[in-house]
């Protein structure tokens, strides 16, 4: 089985944001990255595959500047057999539609049974790309799901509803599936895996080899949004703010 | 202007989040014609035309399906925008409209300004102004974002479509069991989010639940982690709250936990993180350790 994982690298996003000096994006500088954690679930879920059936090749996809590599080499320790990183300095300037583009042309040659990604990504939670890649490449396709099991050239999945419902999925394969949190609990790399990721395969790509789209959205500006509520804020010392507090919910006769 | 709007019908009934499309519409001035895959009966509150599937033939999940019967709307009406929720049910289908539309789609818009839309990005610490670059396009919009608007009686037009999805089946519903817990009784609930590093440390918030006399809450990290059963999940994807007073610990304040909780009377948010976006709903914000600060307020409140 042939099974293609695509990752996003994205900022932890507990960091403090700032606009870019171009107004369009986030500033990228001074930043830590990390996986996506959407697409961690499927990565984690296409290894697993791997161990229960053998005969699985597992290719990881990522788009963006250098340090995107690093992206692919962790996923790379946690048991996928390759990477294509497809270089893209302006990858942030793209939209959902041309990020899709350039997956479907880098995959639609190669017949993949099953593309694992993640439901959206943290930054930008468009919730598009892989929808639109199974469009483009007339693929099955079924979003957000939280329980996946595989069997005779189908796939059973649950995608997550609102209210703590599920629906049930049966779907043919060639399937994208995208990934919601919970999916799975993935693992740690272990050391000996992240020695062995260094000797895999790392293609590197020019992002012109695949896009040839125009955007069909255009970002004007990004911002910072105003405070919407002027809540009262705490700061000090724990034992006195823990008094003011109790204070606020006592007078506000809450407790 | 000409807005298609997607309605969803759920669990027997017109999901409110319609009229959120239909307060969208008012706020863009625009005329507005909506589709449901539902029961041919229903009845919208909407003052326009709506498309009607019956839910019997085209089933509740059916992507290829429900795409097919939206574009042959769309192909009568020439809406310039075709508008869903930002739900389950609208970002599955939202792409695979937008891709056969020959359409760019913009998603969870909160806000309309002169020039475009206005969209979160990183966990709505900031947000973006984007606008379509083809004439037309799909949207999807932050549920809870527009006040809905209910008004009218609709003109109901059946609608058909002979296509059939080989490649997916959809086979039912589970519903996750509620384990005695009923957190939209609760009048006061303290939730821990991911914020508590660890398993064990949900003891230290459970102490202030019960110091407080309320019940013990979670976001959605914590459930996924097996630190908490789903029933204490509070968000779009558990249980949607009101209570007199919601505690959140150590929650940063993802949209779907927002929106299950942020119509209680009183919140009290602690967070390292003073930009965290919980920070949007809180009346009161504690800049602390949670595992600092919530031990000494369980015994002082105790004592």
């Amino acid at each position: 089985m042939n099974v293609l994982v695509c990752v996003k690298q994205v900022p932890d996003m507990e960091s403090k944001f700032t606009v870019s000096s171009d107004g369009l994006w986030y500033d990228q500088s001074d930043l830590t990255y990390k996986i996506n954690e959407y697409d961690e679930y499927a990565v984690e879920e296409a290894v697993r595959l791997k161990e229960k059936l053998g005969d699985v090749t597992i290719t990881v996809l990522s788009i963006g500047p250098d340090r995107v590599k690093e992206a692919i080499r962790k996923a790379l320790a946690l048991g996928a057999d390759k990477g294509a990183h497809i270089k893209d300095d302006e990858a942030h300037l793209k939209d959902p539609f041309q990020i899709a583009t350039i997956i479907s042309n880098y995959a639609k040659d190669k017949n993949f049974d099953i593309i694992f990604t993640g439901m959206q990504s943290e930054d930008r939670g468009s919730a598009q790309v892989g929808a639109l890649v199974a469009e483009m490449l007339n693929m099955n396709c079924v979003t957000t799901i939280v329980d996946f099991e595989y069997g005779d050239g189908k796939v059973n999945v649950k995608r997550e509803l609102e209210g703590g419902i599920k629906a049930k999925v049966t779907a043919k394969l060639p399937v994208v599936l995208t990934c919601q949190l919970g999916l799975n609990t993935v693992r740690y790399p272990t050391l000996p895996n992240i020695m062995k990721a260094k000797r895999k395969e790392l293609k590197e790509f020019n992002v012109s080899e695949f896009l040839n789209v125009d955007p069909k959205v255009i970002t004007l500006k990004a911002f910072v949004p105003e405070k919407k509520k002027g809540g009262i804020v705490l700061e000090g010392a724990p034992d006195e703010i823990a008094d003011k507090l109790i204070n606020i919910l006592k007078e506000k006769a809450i407790i | 202007m000409k807005l298609l709007l997607v309605g969803e019908y759920k669990n027997g009934n017109i999901d409110d989040s319609f009229y959120e499309l239909v307060a969208f519409a008012g706020k863009l001035g625009a005329e507005a014609v909506a589709f449901f895959v539902a029961p041919t009966d229903i009845k919208p509150e909407f003052n326009g035309k709506v498309y009607i599937a019956d839910v019997e033939k085209a089933k509740e999940y059916n992507p290829k399906v429900h795409r097919d019967l939206i574009l042959k709307v769309a192909e009568k009406e020439n809406p310039d925008y075709i508008v869903l929720s930002h739900s389950s049910y609208g970002w599955d289908l939202a792409p695979r409209v937008a891709y056969k539309w020959d359409a760019g789609q913009i998603s969870e818009i909160v806000d309309v300004d002169n020039d475009g839309f206005v969209v979160p990005f990183c966990n709505a610490k900031l947000r973006r102004l984007l606008k379509p670059n083809t004439g037309k396009a799909v949207l999807t919009l932050q549920s809870g974002a527009f006040a809905p608007a209910k008004e009218g009686s609709a003109s109901v037009e059946t609608i058909d479509v002979d296509v059939a999805d080989e490649g997916l089946e959809f086979t039912g519903f589970e519903i996750v069991e509620k384990g005695g817990v009923d957190l939209t009784k609760a009048e006061i609930i303290v939730s821990a989010g991911r914020g508590v590093g660890k398993k064990e440390n949900i003891e230290i918030v459970e102490k202030l639940a019960k110091a407080m006399g309320g019940e013990l809450g979670a976001s959605r990290p914590v459930v996924d982690a097996g630190w908490l059963p789903p029933e204490r999940q509070v968000g779009t994807t558990g249980q949607t709250v009101a209570p007199k007073l919601y505690v959140a610990c150590g929650i940063s304040g993802a949209i779907q936990h927002l929106a299950g909780m942020k119509k209680s009377n009183f919140i009290v948010a602690i967070n390292k993180d003073k930009d965290a976006p919980i920070s949007e709903v809180a009346d009161v914000f504690v800049v602390a350790d949670l595992l600092e600060l919530v031990p000494i307020l369980t015994e002082k409140l105790s004592s």
